[in-house]
């Protein structure tokens, strides 16, 4: 069964393949985890096809830092409902690293997170079937926020005005 | 969508005594209300599962207790205005039974509400200012701050504008609203140090620089109480007032980052910075504020003025310092001694309203008491009220000349226990009668020292000393900062005791030295009465249990308390 996401406040039909799943679909845009993007880099850049990474909470943004003209796609990994170091990884990636691709949200994503992971910076989010038709709701949860940060994953309507902490004045 | 936080172009409204709440504040409360009941109702629909709901529920102060659901309602730095003590007086009317129980961290729970009554309960707070938000779970938590803030003689400046700063950066921070573990923030501006800023996980003192004589922060970071406490160590000596806030991001963003997430009990920050070393800690947070300081982060001195503007002082008179105990009956005269202290203008005093009368749990108010606290508040002391982390009550604008009145009424209703700073001004969890984490019972102990220690002048003769008290080693009690420290520990089901001194939770923090094997809980108060003893035979003149204890160690204490058997 096609995976649905969430992208861009958008139910869509993910495109993307995780590797275990890519074998009939060798066409697809690829997601490899940061192991096997190290271990043969040259391998998954001579499949030709967009390539998307996915990081674990341990990983360090810096890791990816040289590569990251590579990569369409980063999926930070949240690995169960206390996981919080996606949300800081999601704001460097945007605010210190410049990444402009998409920024997904995978593991345990409920819809109860989504503000905040779009306060940081995360545009796209796999959610289970019973989150993702009442998901958009939550973007606007709240209409207002004290702090600075980094809104691009929220519907533009929806944004700050004022630039992310890590932002130029 | 708005972003109101504190660069918001409003100004105060003229005479504001306390932050008031603009569009967006009200705008965030009502929606986190309509949030948490939407949450709440698909929880007891069967749409969330207990253990999803738990993680959004702890978000919002609620805790299911022994008995009942436990909620925790913030009073940021300690701040009442008498309109929000009268709703928390009916909410403990209305939703509760007839009480509430102040915190050590300035806050109020109520221990019996009913779970589908709790969004109607944040309802009613929103509709006075306040909330629940951020009260548990591994998020930062409610700022606090020293109550004689803005009026003790010896401040070198209001702490309060910078935890309202503190407090609005940190509510629903994207960021860090998943952290490793709770994290609590403490302000202060004085040398004194009155809330435990070196057991926080970030302390900050508002310090001035020299030669410069600009006024700025001092930053600690590291300190906590819990199973393993620490003292903070200063990771910045000086930091310009503009950067506070994008040090304090680039601090949490270090822990969210490599804080520990195997280990609940090593996940605070103090452990991290105990395993990197606070030079390789503080290398890391300077690295990270280099990439934040330039950003939105900064507050400019014209938004530190509007903050301040929230903070005026009330319309003092102009007074004449009196005696108003001259001539009046002994126990006024106790009471003024001990539970009034000094003010910076002429003419008033600080009055302590004692939530430690022998036989009530300490820091407990009825529905009734607070209901009159509000109406003494705007009879004596300009409508406000403040929670002091030793778990009373503050009236901190009083004319001298109108404490007897004061007193009276005090007096009347059990609020005027002349025990604030002695032995009996006990600090104390709620222990095993509410709380599911605990091991042992608290109030009951409390109880029993209060029945062993009734004679005031031998209290008084003991001078400044301070007991405190935890049901378990979560150290909700803060025993490890007590002059004499009491812990509960489950010894083959039974309650027991294990008993420190020499701690203390100032500017001169440290941690107290265990004397010896836990106590069965009949022999707490004896135990205890021995080490006054030691005390009272060995002190200097006008020497503190506290400085006796560390001119001597714990070596002739120890030996008495254990010197002979105590009858069970």
């Amino acid at each position: 069964m096609p995976r649905r996401l969430l992208r861009d406040a958008k139910i869509v039909v993910d495109e993307w393949r995780y590797v275990a799943e890519a074998a009939a679909d060798s066409a697809a845009p690829l997601i490899v985890t940061l192991a096997q993007w190290q271990l043969e880099p040259d391998t998954w850049l001579a499949r030709g096809t967009p390539l998307g990474v996915v990081l674990s909470p341990a990983h360090r943004v810096e890791l990816l830092a040289p590569d990251l003209r590579h990569f369409a796609l980063i999926a930070a990994e949240f690995s169960g409902p206390s996981e919080g170091r996606g949300y800081t990884q999601g704001r460097l990636l945007r605010e210190h690293w410049n990444f402009e691709g998409e920024l997904r949200a995978t593991g345990y994503v409920r819809r109860d997170q989504l503000f905040f992971m779009a306060r940081c910076g995360f545009n796209s989010f796999e959610l289970s079937d019973t989150d993702i038709e009442d998901a958009y709701t939550a973007f606007s949860t709240f209409t207002a926020a004290y702090q600075p940060a980094n809104d691009s994953g929220l519907p533009r309507r929806l944004r700050t005005s004022v630039p992310a902490a890590g932002a130029p004045i | 969508m708005s972003l109101g936080y504190w660069r918001d172009s409003g100004h105060a409204k003229y005479g504001a005594r306390m932050y008031r709440y603009d569009i967006t504040d009200k705008t965030l409360v009502r929606q986190r209300v309509a949030q948490f009941r939407d949450q709440t109702q698909r929880f007891l629909t069967g749409a969330l599962s207990e253990d999803e709901f738990k993680h959004l529920r702890l978000r919002n102060g609620l805790y299911i207790q022994r008995h009942a659901p436990m909620l925790r309602i913030a009073i940021p730095y300690g701040l009442l205005s008498t309109t929000q003590l009268r709703t928390l007086a009916g909410i403990a009317r209305n939703y509760d039974r007839g009480y509430g129980h102040f915190t050590t961290r300035q806050n109020l729970q109520f221990n019996w509400p009913k779970l589908e009554q709790v969004p109607d309960i944040l309802a009613e707070l929103a509709e006075v200012e306040m909330h629940a938000i951020q009260t548990s779970g591994n998020c930062i938590r409610n700022t606090t701050s020293d109550h004689l803030a803005g009026i003790t003689p010896d401040e070198l400046d209001d702490p309060r504008p910078w935890c309202e700063i503190i407090r609005q950066w940190s509510t629903f921070h994207p960021e860090f609203s998943y952290l490793p573990r709770k994290f609590k923030i403490a302000v202060t501006g004085a040398p004194q140090d009155r809330a435990a800023s070196l057991v926080h996980d970030i302390g900050v003192h508002i310090v001035r620089e020299t030669p410069s004589g600009e006024l700025g922060f001092e930053i600690l970071a590291g300190g906590g109480l819990g199973r393993t406490p620490i003292i903070g160590q200063v990771v910045r000596k000086f930091l310009p007032r503009e950067h506070l806030l994008s040090y304090l991001e680039a601090i949490l963003r270090v822990y969210n980052l490599e804080g520990r997430r195997d280990n609940l009990t090593k996940a605070r920050i103090k452990i991290l910075v105990r395993s990197l070393g606070i030079e390789e800690f503080t290398r890391r947070v300077e690295a990270e504020w280099e990439l934040l300081r330039g950003g939105g982060l900064r507050v400019d001195a014209a938004q530190i003025e509007r903050m301040r503007s929230f903070f005026n002082p009330p319309a003092y008179l102009t007074l004449p310092n009196v005696a108003p105990e001259a001539g009046r009956e002994t126990a006024f005269r106790a009471w003024y001694r001990y539970n009034t202290t000094a003010h910076k203008v002429p003419g008033y005093r600080a009055v302590y309203v004692s939530l430690k009368k022998p036989g009530v749990a300490p820091g407990d108010a009825t529905d009734v008491q607070m209901d009159l606290i509000a109406d003494l508040a705007d009879r004596f002391s300009f409508g406000e009220v403040r929670v002091t982390h030793t778990q009373n009550l503050l009236l901190a604008d009083v004319e001298q000349s109108r404490t007897y009145e004061l007193w009276q009424s005090l007096e009347r209703a059990g609020l005027a226990t002349p025990n604030i700073g002695t032995l009996t001004d006990i600090i104390c969890c709620p222990g095993l009668d509410f709380c599911s984490l605990a091991n042992a019972g608290s109030i009951d102990v409390a109880r029993l020292i209060n029945e062993r220690f009734d004679d005031y002048d031998y209290i008084y003769d003991l001078g400044e000393i301070d007991i405190k008290m935890s049901g378990c080693m979560n150290a909700c009690g803060h025993h490890h900062v007590g002059n004499i420290g009491i812990l509960g520990v489950d010894k083959g089901g039974e309650e027991w005791y294990q008993i420190t001194i020499g701690g203390a939770a100032g500017a001169d923090a440290s941690l107290g030295t265990v004397i010896g094997p836990s106590v069965p809980k009949a022999q707490v108060a004896e135990t205890i009465e021995r080490l006054l003893e030691v005390y009272v035979q060995e002190r200097d003149p006008e020497e503190r249990f506290l400085d006796t204890v560390r001119r001597l160690g714990i070596k002739p204490f120890k030996e008495r308390a254990y010197a002979a058997p105590i009858a069970a």
